[in-house]
């Protein structure tokens, strides 16, 4: 039992199930994703992003490059939606709101990619 | 270098993992508590605003409470982000901070450096390890010449002297353990432009290790490497090193030509010593008399065996016969540094004596004790450090023997000018007389300094223009080559010492000898007339004046003005 390794598939299995939490929904209804959400999503992907970080092997080489898509996806949702809601103004329109969204699902794609190789790494160590 | 990166990545982890959980929850807190607008209705914060907030806080530029006055429920929640959120990015900073400075860190960006500048080096270098007092006067006298080099040295105060002292060329230079193949391999070892390796520490294993390293991973280069015993010596050559370097012996082997013929031990000094240095003048050590020799570690043995082979007796003195081992018979146990010790050897009637301890005080001292009782006795006197130069300078011995000096010497001649060598080997089965007049003539170019000596070969770089009239069926002679160019009346001050054709070679070549592609001349003259030598090697026309006097044209156009003018002068 290793606490080290329960905190990083922890961070790495809740910033999935947050993402995708967040992506479900209409894509062009503002009223299906809350911003909150996304706020949690971003935050915890970065966590996971650092706590990749340092591994040499092949396959912490790949789980870094996911979380780092992964980041850039949702800090681009994040800008689109400072942008809409304080720059411009316009708010939350569906327009606004499917390009955040769509974002986010991409985001979500390179999160499946990085549990798939955690649950590879884990069945491959099989202790 | 992906080391240094993966090193910084995972010391950052813990600073940024703060950080990130500070930033968020002082984000969340302030999105989540009511404020209050201008109007007094609740209005709460917009995580973007939010986050604006916190960035400035945290990093204390704390430009005012955006976007109206905040409440009191808010003020307190700023307050202990405020000391939150400071104190991670100080930790942060901190961390960063004292990983650049980390000597670990240090040192792997120093060596990943150091590493690529030798990958991207393109001309021939050497490779010296050991920056000691040999290394030191070799790379300076290597440099002085234009040659690049680059320096192994366990000690980081010896490469950090690199930077001070005031070098021709920019020396690369790592401190690492010159024993480990990885650091050779970092220095260059392995670089087609690596065109030797010198090893001159002052560790006999290490010098081994590293002569059979470089054998290993580049067959090809020339291995120069020090070594100060016989079985040393025996180790390095079983397995190919090409030039073994033993000061003790060289030196020795100097004494028997001074005994023999003392004008070719004053050539040798001439011509291999210093560049630029004062002409020196000859020595006579004497032979008919007895010798003694203070000292009998190696360089005392050396002496002792070489005057006895010369047949001349000697005294040994030796402070600790039974750690040195003993003497021959009749030797005297003491320092020699006072007069009792050195008339119990019989100082009164001897004619030479060697001061070969170890330590430079001790030697000044006997020479100076012993020229108290004998005015006029020959003085051979043991230099160790170069430190000591000015004081060994004053007490005016007839001959020194600093091993340091020897080493990097020989070294820089074989680095520089091989043939040298062979050229004392052939002159030492010449006598006396020759020699002197060889000195005579020599001495005859230059005024005052040792002249230069250089090394050519003729082809198509260094002698174009000789290559050109020999394949043009008009051999060219050594006395025309030998011509000064601007008038064909006078030499050029230069003596050709040695020709090699093949496997071949000619001693003082005769005048009238013709040159041929791919000879190789060992020329020693005054400095300046190289350059005139080397325009009469590789110019044509500088070539053709001093061979006919005449400068043809060479422009096709003048050539038609001339036949033209040529034809109208015969017409009447």
């Amino acid at each position: 039992m290793n606490p080290e390794k329960v905190v990083f598939g922890f961070f790495i299995v809740l910033a999935l199930t947050l993402n995708f939490g967040f992506f479900i929904g209409e894509i062009d209804n503002p009223d299906h994703h809350h911003v909150y959400e996304l706020f949690a999503v971003v935050v915890v992907n970065l966590i996971a992003t650092v706590l990749k970080f340092g591994d040499r092997s092949q396959m912490g080489a790949v789980l870094l490059a996911t979380s780092l898509v992964a980041d850039l996806q949702l800090l681009i949702a994040s800008v689109v939606w400072v942008m809409a809601v304080h720059i411009n103004g316009e708010g939350l329109t569906p327009a606004v709101t499917a390009s955040i969204v769509s974002l986010s699902g991409g985001a979500l794609l390179a999160n499946v990619i990085s549990v798939v190789l955690l649950i590879i790494e884990t069945v491959m160590l099989r202790r | 270098m992906e080391n240094i990166v993966f090193l910084i990545l995972r010391r950052m982890r813990q600073p940024l993992l703060t950080l990130i959980s500070v930033y968020t929850i002082a984000v969340l807190g302030l999105t989540l508590i009511p404020g209050e607008d201008a109007a007094g209705q609740t209005h709460y914060m917009s995580l973007f605003h939010a986050f604006y907030f916190v960035s400035f806080m945290s990093t204390t530029i704390g430009f005012g409470e955006i976007p109206f006055a905040f409440t009191d429920a808010q003020r307190l929640w700023v307050t202990l982000s405020m000391y939150a959120s400071v104190v991670a990015w100080i930790y942060a900073l901190g961390t960063i901070l004292s990983l650049l400075q980390d000597q670990t860190f240090q040192r792997a960006l120093a060596e990943g450096s150091f590493a690529r500048r030798i990958r991207r080096m393109r001309e021939p270098f050497y490779l010296i390890c050991g920056y000691g007092e040999t290394g030191q006067t070799l790379v300076r006298a290597l440099t002085d010449r234009g040659q690049h080099v680059v320096v192994i040295d366990r000690e980081e105060e010896r490469t950090s002297l690199i930077q001070l002292q005031n070098l021709r060329d920019h020396v690369p230079a790592l401190s690492a353990d010159a024993r480990m193949p990885r650091h050779l391999q970092e220095a260059g070892l392995p670089h087609p432009a690596c065109a030797g390796v010198v090893a001159v520490t002052d560790d006999n294993e290490t010098n081994l290790k590293v002569a059979i390293t470089s054998k290993l991973l580049h067959p090809e280069i020339k291995v120069i490497c020090r070594a100060d015993s016989r079985d040393v010596e025996a180790n390095l050559a079983s397995f190919g090193t090409d030039y073994i370097i033993d000061p003790f012996d060289t030196f020795s082997m100097h004494l028997a030509t001074a005994f023999e013929t003392p004008c070719l031990y004053l050539l040798q000094r001439w011509l291999g010593g210093e560049e630029n240095a004062q002409l020196e003048e000859p020595v006579y050590p004497p032979r008919s008399g007895h010798w003694v020799v203070c000292g009998y570690g190696r360089f005392g043995k050396a002496m002792a065996a070489r005057l006895k082979s010369e047949g001349v007796l000697v005294t040994v003195i030796e402070a600790m016969p039974d750690m040195t081992g003993e003497p021959p018979p009749g030797y005297v146990v003491g320092v020699g540094t006072e007069a009792d010790t050195l008339l119990d050897a019989g100082l009164e009637d001897a004619v030479g004596i060697v001061a070969g301890t170890d330590d430079d005080t001790d030697n000044l001292s006997i020479v100076m004790t012993a020229r108290d009782i004998r005015p006029d006795i020959f003085v051979i006197v043991r230099q160790n450090h170069s430190e000591n130069q000015a004081i060994i300078d004053a007490v005016e011995a007839d001959m020194v023997m600093h091993p340091s000096a020897i080493i990097a010497r020989r070294i820089r001649v074989l680095l520089g000018t091989p043939m040298l060598y062979q050229f004392i080997s052939l002159a030492l089965h010449q006598d006396n007389d020759w020699a002197c007049e060889l000195v005579s003539r020599v001495s005859a170019l230059v005024s005052q300094r040792v002249p230069d000596i250089e090394e050519i070969t003729i082809n198509q770089a260094q002698g174009g223009a000789v290559c050109q009239f020999d394949s043009g069926g008009e051999p060219v002679r050594l006395e025309e080559v030998l011509r000064d160019p601007w008038r064909r009346e006078h030499n050029l001050p230069c003596i050709v010492l040695l020709i090699r054709r093949g496997r071949e070679y000619i001693l003082l070549p005769d005048p009238s000898t013709v040159l041929h592609q791919d000879d190789q001349l060992l020329v020693c003259g005054d400095a300046g007339s190289f350059s005139r030598l080397h325009w009469n090697l590789c110019n044509r026309g500088a070539l053709e004046y001093v061979r006919t006097g005449r400068v043809s044209t060479r422009g096709w156009l003048w050539r038609k003005v001339e036949k033209w003018a040529a034809r109208s002068a015969r017409k009447p």
